[in-house]
């Protein structure tokens, strides 16, 4: 080993405090990249393999009903390479031990099994057999939810008329690996859960002989997929087709695919802070490292070592802190990684899901950061290259000192002489405090930035689920009835409150975006869905025209005033012309709202309505439930409860968890940053005190000296710092915006007490150890070497 | 061996000394400071021989420009005007590499204030240039030189200020460099300890003829020197031979 190596060793271990700390924030910075890399990795590779093994198809369409024979003019469309029509009906079911209302998914498949699309993964139990009608596959999801196996039962609620389910096996399918129900946000295996069925025995159960009301099918390589949904919905419109998809606006698959953006956007954005925190303490202590070290450098280079040779030396200084920081934070993202995956395994069900780590992610995570570094230091390796030996030589000027603008100001009596050693040597050097009261806002910044998701959360349960969903529980009919239905449901135990809603689905264009949406007509003045603005005013539903969520606006990039293209995907398929004559702002999902009699209007229909928002005695809940579920028209029953309570499972759950991480890297993000501060200031100022001490001031004074300045440039810290983490926490609620929800801008106090908090701990702490060093402060020793 | 390419030219320090061969030829060297408004004049005119092996003190007041002329023959810095050989090398032609090349393979420098790294022990601190120099001693051997053999596995910081100095002697002289320049090798020792520190520096260009340059302000020290040359306001004011050289032992202070 050179000479010089063993010098960076030894520069290395008497740092070892700040290259620690150093070490530790890139690990942050690493860990959350190898985390959400890793995490996301494992996810679409699972995602490719499972839907290229079990053949999940492109495009998917809903209808009526249509004889088989349709199906086969489906499978002469060009470009379409296999198909499957199947029929598929939601029941509600009754299963032992569970009040509540839950609806069952009922599939069609071959009695004999024929490769198709969409084939299932057997997990538990056989397959069903042909000839015994009973048989079911159930869905993996709503089995462990409910502790069922292989031969136990459910009821399914057909018509009015229970037939008994059993249970032969336990499947997996690439259309549910996130197990939800078109409609709803949030996935709720207790409610949900699908079964798969004897295509003979489910035909016969709903009048479906010879007919279907489901197809999905499998392009051929180069085929359209717009020309073949444009072809696929003539052939299904007169047969009440509701409009064929693509994979991509697949229930399941949208969410998995939200998943996967939401962590290459995580993967992008808290890396990047974090790693960008350690490129500027890089700095901060290599500047001071190379001001402490000019004579040193002086020495190389009048000795022959070239610019580069010694600019190298110091770059390999850095480089080795990376290479700490990376090695800790691979191990770390690794085990976070595999925690999240596992995580993963409760939502997304995968036949299997083996957490990978692929060598490049952590060859991408070394690239970075070293990037992040080199930038960071390039200023001071730059110097360091450029220093000129002769000037090195000499030492660094004394530093000129000034009375203080206080003093100035004809207040010096206000201080004692320590207080203004202190002042001055913080405006003496604005440039060094400037940048120290920066990192320690950085460090209160990031406090913010890992502990706002919390509020954000709250405040967006909150309006959602208390401000503007007040409803009890949700009711949707099996078809549009006349309003008799709701005039029963009224009557039904407990119920307090009634209120109309008539669903419809439809395609809303405006010039080329198109996006498929529910239109909710709902009373004139709903109490029960109350549209709010980001204010939380209530925003009127406007008489005529259509009122969309901002989400949904933005989508198809239409404001107020202008009109909209509704092709409503039901009865006589009427194409119609709408103003957009309001806008609400909503949390989660994408929405479109009409008064019910104009959407009535707007369909040329009568009075009718697809279901019901209803506030209940919670007292009489479970006879609320079971006459709701002995009602055949009554299609299925969505409580708002369960809804939250799924949702605060889920995907708070999985946000939060994420979260959680964070908030441990910023807090030791917070600590690195303020210690190395601390060391620092111990550094620049260990020979002046030295100096004190040897001139007769105790040790409490020297410390005050240190230690105040150290508690000035915090609190100099804390406003900016609150500031800076606002901006932060805005900064990344513009990367969480999603289809499925909107992370608000929302930050309570209690964090902003919080941040305060961690960094003055930390201030706190640091203080400690290094006022321990002072008092070991080695009098001779400092005096002997020159600085 | 270097080769004497250069006559001796009347009206030049050293001129007069006719007959070895001139190390360092420097004609007409200036060097500015720019300092915002004003401009430092560090040197206003050199002109200089030095000669193969001599022994030269370089003496003058604080800021008469002695650091700044013994940087620009070190190749640490670049005159402002003039030209400045090295045997037949022109330095002021070199480019930061050149000048660079220039130091690793022909320079010793010998610093006030040590300049050590104090990271490394004594024996590390002469590897730094050992390990760059085309045929040095061995590290041993030069800190043997300087009497540290001993010492050898100290670090800086467990050395007296005069030991320091010793290994940055050693440090300087490992490479086996043609010319020494020392920069107030004394300035920071006491008495006792600069002669010590002097000795080796005389027994290094006595025993291994290396070209010696040493920069100070105690006109005692001259009596030492081949030759005296004493600098006023970056100019050189005054230059005598010494018929007979005085061992360090016997300066009188
Ligand atoms: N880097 C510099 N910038 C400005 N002035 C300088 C610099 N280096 C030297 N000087 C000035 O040049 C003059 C000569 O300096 P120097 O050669 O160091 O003197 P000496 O070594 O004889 O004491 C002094 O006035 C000094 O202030
Ligand atoms: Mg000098």
């Amino acid at each position: 080993m050179t000479a010089l190596d063993r010098k960076l060793i030894r520069d290395v271990l008497h740092l070892k405090g700040q290259v620690l700390a150093i070490c530790l924030v890139i690990a942050c910075g690493v860990a959350t990249y190898v985390m959400s890399l890793s995490a996301l990795t494992t996810l679409r590779g699972a995602q490719a393999g499972y839907f290229e093994r079990n053949r999940f198809a492109f495009v998917f369409a809903q209808l009526k009903r249509a004889p088989l024979a349709v199906a086969e003019r489906i499978g002469e469309i060009p470009g379409v390479r296999q198909f499957m029509a199947r029929v598929v009906k939601d029941v509600n079911l009754d299963v032992a031990g569970f009040a509540e209302p839950a609806v069952g998914r009922l599939i069609s498949i071959p009695e004999v099994y024929a490769p198709g699309l969409n084939e299932l993964h057997l997990r538990q139990g056989r397959s069903i057999e042909p000839g015994r009608p009973d048989e079911v596959l159930a869905s993996e999801g709503f089995v462990v939810a409910h502790g069922l196996k292989p031969g136990d039962r459910v009821t399914a609620i057909i018509n009015g008329r229970r037939k008994d389910l059993e249970i032969v096996g336990v499947a997996l399918s690439p259309e549910y690996i996130y197990q939800i129900r078109a409609g709803q946000l949030v996935p709720d295996d207790k409610r949900f859960g699908v079964f798969w069925m004897g295509r003979e025995a489910l035909a016969a159960a709903f009048d479906m002989e010879g007919a279907f009301n489901d197809v999905c099918l499998d392009l051929s390589p180069g085929a359209s997929q717009g020309e073949v949904i444009a072809r696929l919905d003539q052939l299904t419109a007169p047969y009440g087709g509701l409009g064929a998809y693509g994979r991509e606006d697949q229930t399941s698959n949208r969410f998995l695919s939200d998943e996967i953006k939401q962590l290459q956007r995580m993967n992008l954005i808290v890396p990047s802070i974090f790693l960008g925190v350690a490129a500027f303490l890089l700095n901060v202590v290599l500047s001071r490292i190379i001001s402490l070290q000019r004579d040193q450098i002086a020495a190389l280079k009048a000795f022959g070592y070239s610019n580069l040779a010694v600019g190298w030396h110091f770059l390999k200084l850095v480089l080795a802190v990376v290479a700490g920081g990376v090695a800790l934070g691979t191990g770390a993202g690794a085990a976070l990684g595999l925690q999240i995956t596992q995580m993963y395994t409760r939502f997304y069900r995968f036949p299997a899901l083996e957490y990978q780590l692929p060598p490049q992610v952590v060859g991408l995570a070394t690239c970075v950061s070293s990037a992040a570094a080199i930038i960071g230091t390039a200023n001071v390796l730059r110097a360091v290259i450029k220093l000129p030996p002769a000037e090195a030589m000499r030492p660094e000027p004394p530093a000129v000192f000034r009375h203080t603008v206080l003093e100035r100001l004809g207040l010096t009596g206000l201080f004692s002489q320590p207080m203004r050693m202190v002042l001055r040597n913080i405006e003496r050097q604005p440039v060094k405090s400037f940048f120290s009261t920066l990192g320690m806002s950085l460090a209160v910044a990031i406090m913010i930035l890992g502990r706002f998701s919390y509020d954000a959360l709250d405040y967006l349960l909150e309006v959602q689920f208390r401000v503007v969903q007040r409803q009890d529980v949700t009711v949707a009919l099996v078809e549009p009835t006349s309003y008799r239905a709701l005039h029963e449901i009224a009557h039904f135990p407990g119920v307090v409150h009634v209120e109309p809603i008539r669903a419809v689905s439809t395609r809303l264009r405006f010039g080329h975006r198109v996006r498929r949406t529910l239109i909710m007509g709902l009373a004139a003045a709903p109490e029960l869905n109350h549209l709010v603005n980001l204010q939380l005013h209530t925003v009127p539903l406007p008489p005529d025209g259509i009122l969309l969520n901002t989400k949904l606006a933005q989508l198809l990039n239409i404001g107020l005033g202008e009109t909209l293209t509704v092709e409503v995907l039901e009865g006589a398929r009427p194409v119609r012309q709408i103003v957009v004559a309001g806008l609400s702002t909503e949390l989660l999902g994408t929405a479109a709202y009409m008064q019910i009699g104009s959407l009535n209007r707007l369909l040329r229909e009568g009075p009718s309505v697809t279901g019901a928002h209803v506030t209940a005695d919670a007292l009489e809940a479970e006879a609320l439930y079971d006459r709701l579920k002995a009602t055949p028209r009554v299609a299925s029953v969505t409580i708002k409860q369960a809804a939250l309570n799924s949702f605060r499972d889920t995907v708070i759950k999985n946000l939060l968890k994420l979260q959680s991480f964070n908030l441990m890297f910023a807090c030791v993000i917070a600590f690195g940053v303020v210690y190395n501060t601390a060391r620092i200031a111990l550094s620049e100022r260990g020979r002046e005190l030295a100096t004190l001490r040897v001139m007769g001031f105790t040790r409490a004074e020297i410390s005050f000296i240190l230690l105040g300045e150290l508690g000035v440039l915090t609190l100099q810290a804390l406003p900016v710092g609150l500031a800076l983490g606002y901006g932060l926490a805005w900064f990344t609620t513009l990367f969480l915006d999603t289809e499925m929800y909107r992370i608000p801008l929302v930050v309570n106090l209690s964090t902003y007490g919080f941040a305060v908090a961690v960094v003055l701990v930390a201030a706190l702490l640091s203080g400690l150890l290094v006022r321990r060093r002072l008092d070991h402060l080695d009098l001779i020793g400092v005096l002997k070497t020159r600085e | 061996m270097i080769e004497p390419v250069i006559a001796p030219v009347p009206g030049v320090a050293g001129a007069n000394e006719p007959g070895r061969p001139a190390v360092f030829r420097a004609r007409g060297l200036t060097k500015v400071y720019h300092m915002g408004e004003v401009d430092v004049h560090a040197l206003r005119g050199v002109d200089l021989d030095l000669y193969q092996g001599e022994f030269v003190v370089l003496l003058g007041p604080s800021g008469s420009g002695k650091s700044t002329l013994l940087n620009i023959l070190g190749g640490l810095d670049v005159p402002t005007g003039g030209r400045v050989h090295f045997c037949d090398q022109e330095l002021t032609a070199q480019d930061e590499a050149g000048l660079t090349r220039y130091r690793r393979s022909h320079v010793g420098f010998v610093f006030q204030f040590y300049n050590l790294i104090p990271s490394l022990t004594a024996r590390e601190n002469v590897a730094l240039v050992t390990e760059i120099s085309r045929q040095p001693m061995r590290p041993e051997e030069a800190l043997q030189l300087v009497n540290l053999g001993p010492r050898m596995d100290h670090f800086p910081a467990q050395l007296s200020g005069g030991e320091q100095q010793r290994v940055a002697i050693a440090r300087a002289i490992s490479k086996r460099p043609d010319v020494l320049l020392c920069d107030e090798p004394t300035g920071a020792l006491d008495i006792q300890t600069g002669i010590v520190v002097l000795d080796v520096i005389a027994r290094v260009n006595r025993e291994l003829g290396t070209t010696t340059a040493v920069i100070t302000h105690n006109a005692a020290i001259a009596d030492m020197a081949d030759r005296v040359i004493s600098l006023f306001d970056g100019r050189i004011a005054n230059v005598r031979g010494n018929a007979v050289k005085v061992s360090p032992q016997e300066l009188r202070w």
